[in-house]
């Protein structure tokens, strides 16, 4: 893969002003994940083949319609990083043979859901990534199985209703920290984007074109439908995601984790918290102070933590 | 050409060495590791121009060697037994992609009880996704069949993935004499690939595998997937004549033992049917007009050319080395699908045998041979049977009563 980044990101009016993606998917209106993806694939540009596992973005193509300039295949829930392992191989070898032009090499990504990156998925990604497979990973992180209903995942954090968590309490587990397990694997780059931090986002992706190997990206994607609040809301809860520090914008090269974005005065978690119906049952009809306060703590634990980094 | 004493594994590994395989994903399972093993050898010795990789599960495998194929380069891959099953949701999925490669499947029973030695559930298990199936008795017929899969597979009114199956120990790990193709010889047998427009590059829009809505699509592309999977039936003859006329070997769709005049008929797959031409010899020594038919195409299932050959003969046993839970044996329910309602159909009689590695005995065969006679004498099939020895029960008798024993002592204590 030739390695290249023409544009560089420093401020918002650098950022690409139309979308290759093309429009009327069958995403739902406010999709966080859809946001992610069109920023990225502006960026990328053309010459990209998008390798898909079972999740929302599996309706993206639905024949005989595509939004893509490029390529697309859809594997299935558990071998989209097998997918791109084959993909970038028989590339690499009609390369190597002369028999594919070195203009028409391609960048390899693939995009799941949660569902997908943080279970199912997971020794697929885990084996791409022991073989440092040159290629990106895109996991759109709406914290629970979205495509069948918002049934809980391992993505899903702590307390939220699902459809399988309608309990008083909500979800009594907590989100894996899939960013230190794809770390671990010390790939050529992990980090944690959001669509409503657009300039950082594009920041990260300029920086990957540049690298070589697995360059893994985890977006919290905002989900109306599953996180129970109206689309026009997206990017504000995006937004406070990350100035509550609940979504710790941060990445991750050679053997360093570095914040790219650190909130200076921590809003409150009520502030993300409210604003979503999955979180409602924390402030109605009764204000749970202990479970809000259970979640500031950790929140405010993880910065304590990684206040120098 | 040149003649070496190969296992199955060993000739597996030459027929995709011949047929100038680029990629191969891999996965280690006994019974197959061993052509993984000489694949790999060559390629860090430089003597095969091909790039193998390690996956982490079958399923992963697959889904590369579909990706792949869908990229524009010849793969090949190899599994078994549990390993097909990890894979199974790819192997219905690739076979969907209309991706040609092909792979081998070492058979092998399938748990459980968990087990090494061999039988055909495994490959019975992706009987319907649309995967071509050639099944050997031989080595020889390994490498040689690998050479005729690619040519089916990438066949441009087929283009379907195809498997080479042959049985785990008593092919792969048996010596047989085997003559090699030479290089040149083979390579323009095969030759290029074509990925037609199935190549994923730069600055060209392709979608593979995508989602369709409502049944009408999805019909479509299911019946086209079948047509395509019939079609290798209408163009097998042709490519096993040019493969005769290069190489010298004869490969019917269907191979036939002293079947000319035979009155009473095996019907067998793979390896064992070895013991059945033994049987017939004997047979025929003793006076009987016994035949041998062993499909060596299953998928497509040549229906008419079985009914051509059956007509006429008085009684056919069908042996089948895997079990249809609460059905039976699964090649004899497609041969009474394939004879029903033909004019002078023989009686068909079921038996299972040879499951995970059981022998089937010359005795077997003899026993099976009268029992055809009596049914065609009595113009009624006998029930269907499932082989096993008064001496096996009493061999399993012992077990149990050493695990009655073992279970009494850990209660005591």
């Amino acid at each position: 893969m030739i390695k290249q980044s023409p544009v560089h990101f420093h401020r918002m009016k650098d950022m690409p002003s139309t979308h290759l993606l093309g429009t009327g998917t069958p995403m739902c209106a406010g999709c966080g994940g859809l946001e992610t993806l069109h920023t990225m694939y502006d960026i990328l540009g053309r010459k990209t083949v998008f390798v898909n596992a079972a999740g929302c973005m599996t309706l993206l193509s639905v024949y005989p319609f595509t939004p893509f300039h490029g390529g697309w295949l859809y594997t299935s829930m558990a071998s989209a990083p097998a997918g791109a392992q084959g993909v970038r191989d028989a590339v690499d070898i009609l390369l190597q043979k002369q028999k594919l032009p070195a203009e028409e090499d391609v960048e390899v990504v693939v995009v799941t859901g949660d569902g997908a990156a943080y279970g199912m998925g997971m020794s697929a990604t885990s084996g791409a990534m022991d073989r440092k497979l040159d290629f990106i990973y895109l996991c759109y992180d709406n914290e629970g199985y979205g495509n069948t209903g918002q049934q809980y995942s391992a993505a899903t954090p702590h307390a939220a209703l699902t459809s399988t968590s309608k309990g008083s309490h909500g979800y009594p587990g907590y989100k894996k920290d899939l960013f230190s397990i794809w770390a671990a694997h010390n790939p050529a780059y992990v980090a944690t984007v959001i669509a409503a931090e657009p300039l950082d986002l594009a920041k990260k992706i300029e920086k990957l074109q540049t690298m070589t190997g697995p360059r893994m990206l985890i977006s919290l994607a905002p989900c109306p439908t599953g996180w129970d609040y109206e689309p026009e809301l997206s990017v504000e809860i995006g937004r406070l995601a990350v100035q509550t520090g609940v979504w710790p914008l941060k990445e991750y090269v050679e053997g360093e984790v570095r914040h790219t974005k650190v909130p200076k005065q921590r809003k409150p978690v009520d502030d993300y918290l409210k604003l979503q119906g999955r979180f409602k049952h924390l402030f109605e009809p009764h204000c749970d102070e202990q479970a809000i306060a259970e979640i500031q703590a950790r929140v405010d634990s993880y910065w304590d933590k990684n206040a120098a980094k | 050409m040149t003649r070496k004493l190969l296992t199955g594994n060993s000739a597996a590994a030459w027929g995709a060495r011949l047929a100038c395989v680029d990629y191969i994903p891999a996965f280690p399972i006994t019974p197959q590791t061993e052509i993984i093993e000489d694949l790999a050898g060559w390629i860090d010795r430089g003597e095969m121009d091909a790039r193998l990789v390690t996956l982490e599960s079958e399923h992963s495998m697959i889904t590369a060697a579909g990706s792949a194929a869908s990229s524009g380069v010849r793969a090949f891959t190899a599994t078994s037994s549990q390993g097909l099953l990890y894979a199974m949701e790819m192997i219905y999925a690739v076979a969907g992609w209309r991706t040609p490669f092909v792979m081998v499947n070492v058979s092998r029973g399938l748990a459980s009880p968990i087990t090494l030695e061999s039988d055909h559930n495994d490959i019975m298990a992706a009987r319907d996704s649309g995967f071509l199936q050639i099944h050997c008795a031989t080595c020889q017929e390994i490498a040689d069949g690998i050479l005729l899969a690619y040519r089916l597979a990438e066949h441009p009114q087929v283009r379907i993935p195809a498997i080479v199956n042959f049985d785990g120990f008593y092919l792969s790990f048996t010596r047989e004499p085997v003559d090699l193709a030479r290089a040149a010889k083979a390579r323009a047998f095969v030759g290029e690939y074509d990925p037609e427009n199935l190549q994923f590059r730069g600055n060209s829009p392709l979608s593979q595998a995508m989602a369709v809505l409502g049944g009408g699509p999805y019909s479509y592309f299911r019946y086209e997937a079948h047509l395509a999977v019939q079609q290798a039936l209408s163009v097998y003859d042709e490519i096993a004549d040019e493969f005769e006329d290069i190489f010298g070997r004869r490969y019917d769709m269907i191979d036939c033992y002293h079947m000319d005049d035979a009155e009473y008929v095996f019907v067998m797959l793979g390896s064992f049917s070895t013991k059945a031409r033994e049987a017939v010899d004997s047979l025929r020594a003793a006076g009987w007009k016994a035949g041998l038919l062993r499909p060596r195409l299953f998928r497509p299932l040549p229906q008419q050319r079985i009914r051509q050959l059956l007509r006429g003969r008085r009684a056919v046993g069908v042996i089948d080395q895997n079990i249809s839970m609460g059905m039976g044996g699964v090649l004899h329910s497609e041969f009474a699908t394939a004879l029903y309602g033909l004019e002078d159909a023989p009686l068909l009689g079921s038996y299972i045998g040879g499951l995970g590695g059981r022998d089937i005995s010359q005795q077997e065969f003899f026993a099976i041979a009268d029992e055809l006679k009596h049914a065609y004498e009595n113009g009624e099939s006998a029930p269907p049977r499932l082989l096993y020895t008064r001496n096996e029960l009493t061999e399993m008798r012992k077990l149990q009563a050493i695990a009655q024993a073992e279970h009494a002592e850990i209660h005591r204590s």
